[in-house]
């Protein structure tokens, strides 16, 4: 540890990745440590002897019998197609009004008290309505997913448009750009940082709004397997199943984070 | 002749001076809204008469409404009252044959030094033979082997560098520059400001300089005006009869600056109310 730490190529604002890693594995193991000791003290007492499976020992076998399981991994692939559906509809709908909120002042003042209350709605209120407007409990899950991510991503993209650095647009401008093209060659390629924030935001929402969206009654997904196996009483595999569901999001969140460093210029002050 | 010295005064000029006007400011005035009615006034009544091929000097202290009068001439904002024409035109938006180098680089972050610097060209359209004169300019300003770097590689002399291309390739008739070297320590200006001029005496483009230093004033420019006062007038203009190329070692450059210090003073005390 000590030679890492010393390490005289350690860049002086970051630790080594080693130490980094020692740190994260630490922390994580502290949270399992009192995962288990607060289990133990819950479910030890008489008559919760049937709840032992959400144990630290009890889910980490029912987890690797889980990765293990193809229906787990179809589960998955559904889960992951409903979010990959719900975003780029919201996507679809939330970039354009965020770049156009964002650039038109007028349009942001208008939309602004709308907004910020639509926001304020936990999407989970529209479930009733989803199942009214749609046949399918699939495309209801879809609808959620969108009214769950879009307020996010039109704010988020509307407040990278409206710091876009007025230079830039001053210098197109001298430089003959129209409207059009100062919003499609500067406005937008200015905001593809807050474009990925935004989407590393709007993923995180989705992947927490799916699961209540898929007690829905859909037979397939993250959230029927919990449902599932709550009603199997194996609570292992419930336990296992809410673990796999922090993971696959964590690397989810991992793949946009990729992204946003792979920008060469992300962040980058000098302009 | 009257067209060799120029001076404000001069408004209506004979007719064969009016083929050599490039640029003409007229009873200019530039207020900005303030919050709750009020309006905060920048420039006031500024005339101006700016030569073909000439290379104006524009000097006056921070936050006198340099840059304001600047972008007012870019066609970016518009003025309170008064026009600017340029070649006899009223001004009423960007302009192709005006370009604009701005105080600070404003490079792309997102594009490399030769997309930076082909950027305008593609804005307009103008793709024919665009490879080669995007390389006869990153081979100009000295930027050969930088061509695939992005901005936030460069240095800020070569970033500064990278925007004179961006602003030349346009091939401007009229070349606006806000204070492009005031960010620069003193060697990398002082290279550059040697290049502008070997540009502007090849390229023949009618140039005016904003700059709140009178070295530089005195070392670039074949005419200096003066602006002062709150709001900002034209408080003197003066020409300067110096053969380019100039040096700071000179005696005769030291001796002109000191005259037209002197002169400056004696013009603001004038003007002083
Ligand atoms: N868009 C604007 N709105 C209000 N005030 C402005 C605006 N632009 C410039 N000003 C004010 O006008 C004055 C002159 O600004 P500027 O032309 O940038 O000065 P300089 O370039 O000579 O330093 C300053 O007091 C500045 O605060
Ligand atoms: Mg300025």
């Amino acid at each position: 540890m000590s030679v890492v730490a010393n390490n005289v190529i350690t860049p002086p604002n970051g630790q080594h990745w080693l130490v980094r890693f020692c740190y994260s594995f630490l922390g994580g193991l502290l949270s399992v440590a009192l995962w288990a000791i607060i289990g133990h003290m819950l479910f030890s007492r008489p008559g919760y002897e049937q709840f032992s499976g959400f144990l630290p020992g009890p889910a980490a076998r029912a987890l690797a019998r889980l990765f293990l399981d193809s229906r787990f991994w179809l589960s998955a692939a559904a889960s992951l197609s409903r979010v990959v559906v719900g975003l780029s509809v919201a996507f679809a709908l939330g970039l354009p009004a965020g770049v156009l909120i964002g650039y038109y002042r007028r349009l942001s003042l208008t939309t602004d008290l709308s907004v910020q209350f639509l926001r304020m709605v936990s999407p989970l209120a529209w479930m009733p309505v989803a199942l009214l407007i749609f046949k399918s409990f699939e495309s209801a899950i879809d609808f959620l997913i969108t009214m769950a991510t879009i307020w996010p991503i039109i704010l988020t993209t509307a407040a990278g448009v409206s710091r876009v650095n007025p230079q830039w647009i001053n210098m197109a401008r001298d430089q003959g750009a129209r409207d059009r093209q100062v919003l499609t060659k500067i406005v937008v390629p200015a905001c593809v940082p807050h474009i990925l924030t935004s989407l590393r935001l709007a993923l995180g929402v989705a992947w927490i709004v799916l699961v209540p969206a898929e007690f829905l009654g859909v037979s397939s997904g993250l959230g029927y397997l919990i449902n599932d196996a709550r009603d199997t009483m194996e609570y292992d595999r419930l336990m296992a199943v809410v673990i796999a569901i922090g993971i696959l999001g964590f690397f989810l969140d991992g793949a946009v984070r990729l992204a946003m460093k792979r920008l060469k210029w992300y962040g980058d002050a000098r302009t | 002749m009257i067209c060799a010295t120029l001076s404000i005064d001069v408004v209506s000029p004979s007719p064969e001076c009016r083929d050599l006007m490039k640029i003409r400011i007229e009873h200019l005035d530039k207020y900005f809204p303030l919050p709750a009615g009020r309006r905060l006034p920048v420039l006031e009544d500024i005339n101006l008469e700016i030569q073909k091929g000439d290379f104006v000097m524009v000097l006056g202290q921070s936050g006198c409404g340099k840059s304001t009068l600047l972008n007012i001439i870019g066609g970016l904002i518009a003025p309170s009252s008064g026009t600017v024409q340029v070649d006899g035109q009223p001004i009423s938006g960007p302009h192709r044959s005006i370009t604009m180098h701005f105080q600070e680089p404003t490079l792309l972050p997102w594009l490399d030094v030769k997309d930076n610097i082909a950027f305008g060209c593609r804005i307009r359209g103008e793709t024919d033979d665009l490879e080669y004169r995007v390389n006869e300019f990153i081979e100009m300003m000295g930027l050969s082997g930088f061509e695939k770097s992005h901005p936030a590689e460069l240095s800020i002399g070569m970033a500064c560098r990278v925007s004179l291309a961006r602003a030349l390739v346009a091939r401007p008739e009229v070349f606006l520059l806000d204070e492009p070297f005031a960010s620069l320590d003193t060697f990398t200006r002082s290279r550059l400001q040697e290049e502008l001029i070997n540009i502007w005496l090849s390229e023949g483009f009618t140039a005016v300089f904003v700059t709140h230093d009178i070295a530089e004033a005195v070392l670039l420019g074949n005419r200096i005006v003066l602006l002062g006062g709150q709001p900002c007038r034209v408080m003197d203009t003066i020409a300067i009869d110096l053969a380019y190329p100039r040096r700071l070692t000179d005696e005769s450059f030291f001796q002109c600056k000191k005259n037209i210090l002197e002169s400056f003073k004696t013009s603001l005390e004038r003007n002083a109310p």
